[in-house]
């Protein structure tokens, strides 16, 4: 423990000696009562205080005062993707109390530990209080001015000298939606596609898998909703750790309908805890677990025949690939019994509605992209898709990554799914009021322009890698970051030699993040305060696809600024750098010509409509901040399991889903209720009903694409339809019932346009007029012949134990993506070398207390005092074989490590994992590879805890689709220290 | 009057630790005090259950009849509160307290280890109702607003219920009735001398 929150040294003294003994359950992390004497030892440095309650920082000015009034304030917490109302209590501009918002269909007055604390972020005085800049290795404090002309400057320089691509763009997950929106703006402005978020670590894989297969790549149903089911798998996710919330509903799920909880996950979670079946898999066979349940679904013929002849493509490639899995090899490879499988299996298909649900245990691998269409399979083969209770229900993790990556902060999209092709440009450039060959010009070839950029997880590579390996005209030069961690990206010790090899690194965020302390830089690196979202407005998008309206609680504290003005100020300045270099370039003007301006900075209100005006692909267009903000105004008018308001609810939001979960159809005065369950065939198109989208075309190989005998309720097409455009509007003789306003919008475009081009939004309206889904009819994808596994096989880890099994089951050959190259067998080839000296599994996920890369939670003194050591579980067999003791320092190693290098971590002794298998939190940075570099940190804002970095000891691995990282499975050894 | 309890649904605990920050954040509770904590048993195997804890505010509660300075007193919503300008430290209520409530800001074999402090089931202590000089020492007095522990109000999963005693166990038994299943009602047969059958 901790003896003083703020005295850095003190957190390596952890006791005095005195107590070391009591100290030792501190590891055991929920061994709490039989260290109830602790407790109070912890206080020895609070021993000059007087005899009471010591005052809290900050409590002075934030105590409730009873004789004044209170202003009560809602706003959403700013963790996981549940989406938890916070309701604050605001006095004086300061916020002093936090109440249950009750009215929340979502969270119902609950929080998990890091909701109840939120408070804390914006009185926490480790935030950056001001903007600073590294001067030979110090931090220097610099007024805004200067720091935003200083970055403009250099990030001039750059383009001057290397070209628009050499700048690396990382947003964030915690931007709001219209946040999110600008950041991509501001790089398509910019001229690059480089810009992406923590959506490529988290669900990148699920987003491509996904949409793959049915169109939209989000969770079908809701939180709420998974009250209706009868089985729930949780499959590659810890949701009562990394979504406590949902637990609320996914255990009132379980009591009510007396429900099978069955969790499948090589680690004894605490999910694990509450299910009524638990099934242990060697980490990295998620693929062979699918095809064996679905190999006895095929068997005993439970699979929904006329769902799959009705609604699916291709079934009968997945068979073929299925027959392969009978349970002796499934057994062989993953180390599940047989008649264990076969339970989970029929109670899936039988047992119906099913939902499976899944995380970053899914999606975090070499084939997070086949193991994500995996399990979309196995819901279509049972016919769990598109009705209450069932679904692919996959919960996102930031609090907005859902929304983040809907405006395209994703180097492979602009906003909205659009793509980058050229019908995306114009498309956007008409929304933004710029022409299309003016944005061509930013770039540094119109080729760029459609290419997609570096993902946040190769960033460093695209530093260090010789220039001819990159294909674009230098390597990456400059990187600004948006509310990022740096140790949640694998390869760190490759990632230290990037940071330190570029031009400049501007880190913009609450908290000075990793990126502020990993590296050795010593100039050219700024630090800027920024605002959380508690500090402005914005809509955020929850997992469900809700949106939700945060209002300002409180002004920004300290000198930080809102990530609107920020941006806007940069534009500006960026101006003036050009001006002064003699570039033409120019951004302000052109970026904010259509947005409302008020005290110095764009309004998320302005900035929502224009996403309304433009999204209209995954239907924001109908989200109107209006309309948003009365959703949270009347929370309790809508209804807990179907979300939808209430009969009697006031007539502007009578018949909503709560938070208008997208799609949204058409514009706000149109009144769309939102889409509470994708695909639901059940309902009208207006009362939030749906279709598999058509999105690969009509017909392949002679099979149709479209949907057999199958539509929404209440559709005149009573059976597959491709999406709407012009065209099939006149064939079908509709076209004139668009209004003449409609028509000369869709003349002015071209005339030859998609519902989802069409600004006027015309074509969406008019089709669903006739019970129709502006995006067609389909069949779901079982075979998506564009990925490079059209049906998912299994491919061992790049790094496996397993090396009887690479033979049979190879990753894939080396390749090129995303302007780099991409190893694969080569790699993968190594581990015949490396399992003999690192024959340990290990895996990473989250602890309830700590959030991504944990910086901010880690400065939180509610949360640190909870979790303050960085552990290694490990199985008690490995341990005794390796004279590790529980609490004693061990030092871990991966294969990729620099010689001779550890990460020193405590031990916890467990059977959590199973033999073979280690698991770290990846929440924890700060010590490097032994070293600590607290003193790296701005003084006063370096988090109350540190700790080693999972990511320092993982390795190599992508997915081939998304380029996301391998962090569940790879080799390590682990000794005592 | 209400007898007010808290209950914990060992079934639904997921040990997310709400509990213990909406306390902190409730009332400021300094960096090592933990008025409510989370214990988990069989930790990592299989029926692993944790359990939310604090001051159960007993019946005839024994730290009070431990105290020497008489600093225990019971509301008339059977809620133990103790005064702070009374206690002297002497750790007596520890050792009597069977959940292990008390917390000292201050350790040590001799002198005093600074005034006790636990749990107060959001209802402040001795001094008059919200205001400043009672919010330092005790923290917010919630029950005075006619609002529940913040504990429990943000329980993520409604594991943690805290109300009047009839209440709560028709709660909590609705809930087993329900479900089918219930560990019981955890701590109430030593702090109340009762428990909650389904």
């Amino acid at each position: 423990m901790l003896i003083k929150r703020s005295d850095g040294k003190a957190a390596k003294q952890r006791l005095a000696s005195a107590y070391q003994g009591l100290s030792a359950g501190a590891l055991d992390r929920r061994g709490f009562l039989k260290q109830a004497g602790v407790a109070s030892a912890g206080l020895a440095g609070l021993a000059g205080l007087k005899p009471r309650m010591a005052q809290a920082v900050g409590a002075g000015s934030g105590v409730l005062d009873h004789s004044q009034p209170v202003q009560r304030i809602k706003n959403v917490c700013t963790h996981c993707s549940v989406g938890c109302t916070v309701t604050a209590e605001v006095q004086n501009g300061v916020w002093v109390g936090q109440e249950p918002s009750w009215d929340s269909p979502i969270n119902r007055g609950t929080h998990c530990a890091k909701g109840a604390s939120v408070r804390e972020l914006v009185h926490g005085d480790r935030r950056v209080k001001y903007p600073m800049k590294l001067v030979g290795g110090q931090w220097q404090r610099l007024s805004w001015d200067t720091a935003i002309s200083e970055i403009a400057d250099k990030l001039m320089a750059v383009r001057q000298a290397s070209g628009p691509d050499s700048v690396f763009w990382l947003g964030s997950a915690k931007f709001s939606n219209e946040g999110a929106y600008l950041y991509r703006k501001l790089a398509a402005f910019w001229g690059t596609n480089s810009v992406d978020h923590q959506a490529r670590i988290c669900h990148s894989t699920t987003v491509a898998g996904v949409a793959n297969t049915w169109g939209y790549g989000a969770m079908t149903n809701s939180y709420n909703d998974i009250r209706n089911a009868k089985t729930m798998i949780i499959m590659g996710g810890n949701p009562a750790e990394a979504h406590p919330v949902s637990l609320q509903h996914i255990l009132s799920g379980k009591e009510i309908n007396r429900s099978n909880l069955i969790v499948i996950d090589p680690r004894f979670t605490r999910t694990a805890a509450h299910a009524t079946e638990y099934m242990r898999i060697r980490p990295g066979t998620d693929i062979p677990i699918i095809w064996g349940m679905l190999w006895h679904i095929f068997q005993n013929n439970w699979e929904d025949k006329e769902f799959i002849a009705q609604r699916v493509y291709g079934m009968d490639d997945v068979r073929a690939e299925v027959a392969k899995w009978n349970p002796a090899e499934v057994e062989r490879v993953t180390g599940v019994p047989g008649a264990q499988l076969r339970k989970v299996a029929e109670m899936f298909a039988t047992q119906k509605p099913s939902t499976l649900i899944w995380c970053m245990g899914a999606t975090q691998k070499t084939v997070g992209t086949a193991n994500v269409r995996a399990y979309s399979i196995l819901l279509l083969a049972t016919g769990n898709v598109g009705k209450p209770g069932t679904g692919a229900n996959i919960f996102r993790g930031h609090c907005n990554v859902q929304g983040a990556t809907d405006f395209g902060l994703d180097v492979t999209s602009l906003p909205g799914y659009y793509g980058l092709d050229e019908s995306a440009w114009r498309h956007w450039a008409r929304v933004w009021g710029v022409s299309y060959e003016s944005l061509v010009a930013r770039f540094d070839s119109p080729a760029m322009m459609t290419t997609p950029g570096i993902p946040t997880t190769r960033y460093f590579d695209a530093i260090t890698l010789p220039k001819d390996q990159i294909q674009q005209r230098d390597r990456l030069k400059a990187m600004v970051v948006f509310g990022h961690g740096g140790n949640t990206v694998t390869r760190m010790p490759e990632a230290v030699k990037g940071l330190d090899a570029l031009d400049l690194l501007v880190v913009a965020d609450p908290h000075p993040t990793t990126f502020a302390a990993l590296s050795n830089r010593r100039d050219n690196t700024y630090l800027l305060p920024m605002s959380t979202q508690f500090e402005t407005n914005g809509s955020r998008t929850s997992s469900n696809r809700s949106i939700q309206w945060g209002s300002q609680v409180v002004k920004p504290i300290f000198e930080s600024r809102t990530d609107y003005r920020v941006m806007y100020d940069l534009a500006g300045a960026l101006d003036v750098a050009a001006e002064r270099r003699n570039m033409t370039v120019r951004f302000k003007n052109d970026m904010f010509k259509n947005l409302e301006i008020k005290d110095g900075e764009p309004t998320a209100e302005g900035l929502l409509r224009e996403i309304n005006y433009g999204s209209l692909s995954t239907g924001y267009s109908g989200v109107s901040p209006e309309r948003l903000k009365l959703h949270m105004q009347h929370q309790d008018q809508f209804d807990l399991v179907t979300l939808r308001a209430k009969p009697d609810a006031p007539e502007a939001i009578r018949g909503d889903f709560y938070g208008l979960p997208w799609p949204c159809w058409g514009t706000p005065e149109m009144r769309h209720p939102g889409t509470h369950i994708l695909y639901n065939t059940n309902l009208h198109v207006k009362e939030g009903g749906g279709t598999f989208r058509a999105r690969f075309g009509v017909e392949r190989e002679g099979k149709t694409l479209l949907a057999e005998g199958s539509y929404s309720k209440g559709s005149e097409l009573t059976d597959g339809y491709p999406e709407f455009t012009v065209q099939v509007l006149r064939r079908l003789g509709w076209y004139d019932e668009l209004t003449a306003q409609e028509k000369a919008v869709i003349e002015g475009i071209g005339g030859n346009v998609s519902w989802a081009t069409d600004l006027s939004a015309g074509i969406i309206r008019v089709a669903m007029e006739h019970g129709c889904l502006p995006y067609g009819n389909a069949k779901a994808r079982a075979n998506a012949w564009n990925l490079p596994d059209p049906v998912p096989v299994h491919r061992e880890p790049i790094y496996t134990p397993r090396v009887d099994l690479i033979d049979q089951y190879p990753t894939l050959p080396d390749r090129r993506g995303f302007r780099l190259p991409h190893l694969g067998v080569s790699v993968q080839n190594r581990s015949k070398e490396v399992a003999r000296d690192y024959p340990i599994i290990l895996s990473s996920g989250r602890l309830v207390e700590y959030e991504g890369g944990g910086e901010e939670t880690r400065s939180n003194r509610w949360l640190a005092e909870l979790q303050q050591d960085m552990f290694v579980e490990i199985n008690p067999a490995d341990a005794a074989a390796r004279n590790i003791r529980e609490g004693g320092w061990v030092l871990v190693r991966g294969p990729e490590m620099p010689a001779g290098k550890f990460i020193k971590v405590k031990a916890m002794v467990t059977e959590r994992v199973g033999r073979g298998v280690a698991w770290m939190p990846f929440h924890f940075a700060g010590w490097f590879m032994q070293e600590d570099q607290r003193g790296k940190y701005p003084a006063g804002a370096d988090p109350i805890v540190l700790g080693e970095s999972v990511n320092a000891v993982t390795t190599y691995g992508y997915d081939p689709v998304t380029f996301m990282q391998e962090t569940k499975v790879t080799l390590c050894q682990i000794q005592a220290a | 009057m209400a007898r007010m309890k808290f209950l914990c649904d060992s079934d639904r605990c997921i040990e997310c630790n709400a509990c213990v920050t909406a306390c902190k954040n409730e009332h400021e509770v300094p960096w090592g005090i933990n008025r409510r904590r989370v214990v988990t048993i069989n930790d990592g195997k299989p029926g692993e259950r944790s359990i939310s804890m604090a001051c159960m505010h007993c019946t005839d509660s024994p730290c009070s009849a431990v105290c020497p300075v008489s600093c225990f007193y019971t509301t008339a919503d059977a809620i133990v509160l103790h005064d702070k300008d009374l206690c002297i430290g002497c750790g007596y209520c520890f050792y009597a307290c069977p959940f292990g409530a008390p917390q000292y800001p201050r350790v040590g074999n001799f002198g005093g280890r600074g005034k006790m402090d636990k749990c107060t089931y959001c209802a402040g202590g001795p001094q008059a109702d919200n205001t400043l000089v009672e919010y330092t020492q005790y923290g917010a007095n919630r029950i005075a607003e006619g609002k529940l522990p913040l504990c429990a109000e943000m329980c993520s999963t409604k594991a943690l219920l805290a109300g009047d005693s009839d209440m709560i166990a028709t709660i909590y038994r609705e809930r087993v009735q329900k479900r089918g299943y219930g560990s019981g009602a955890w701590g109430w047969r030593t702090a109340y001398r009762e428990t909650v059958g389904a």
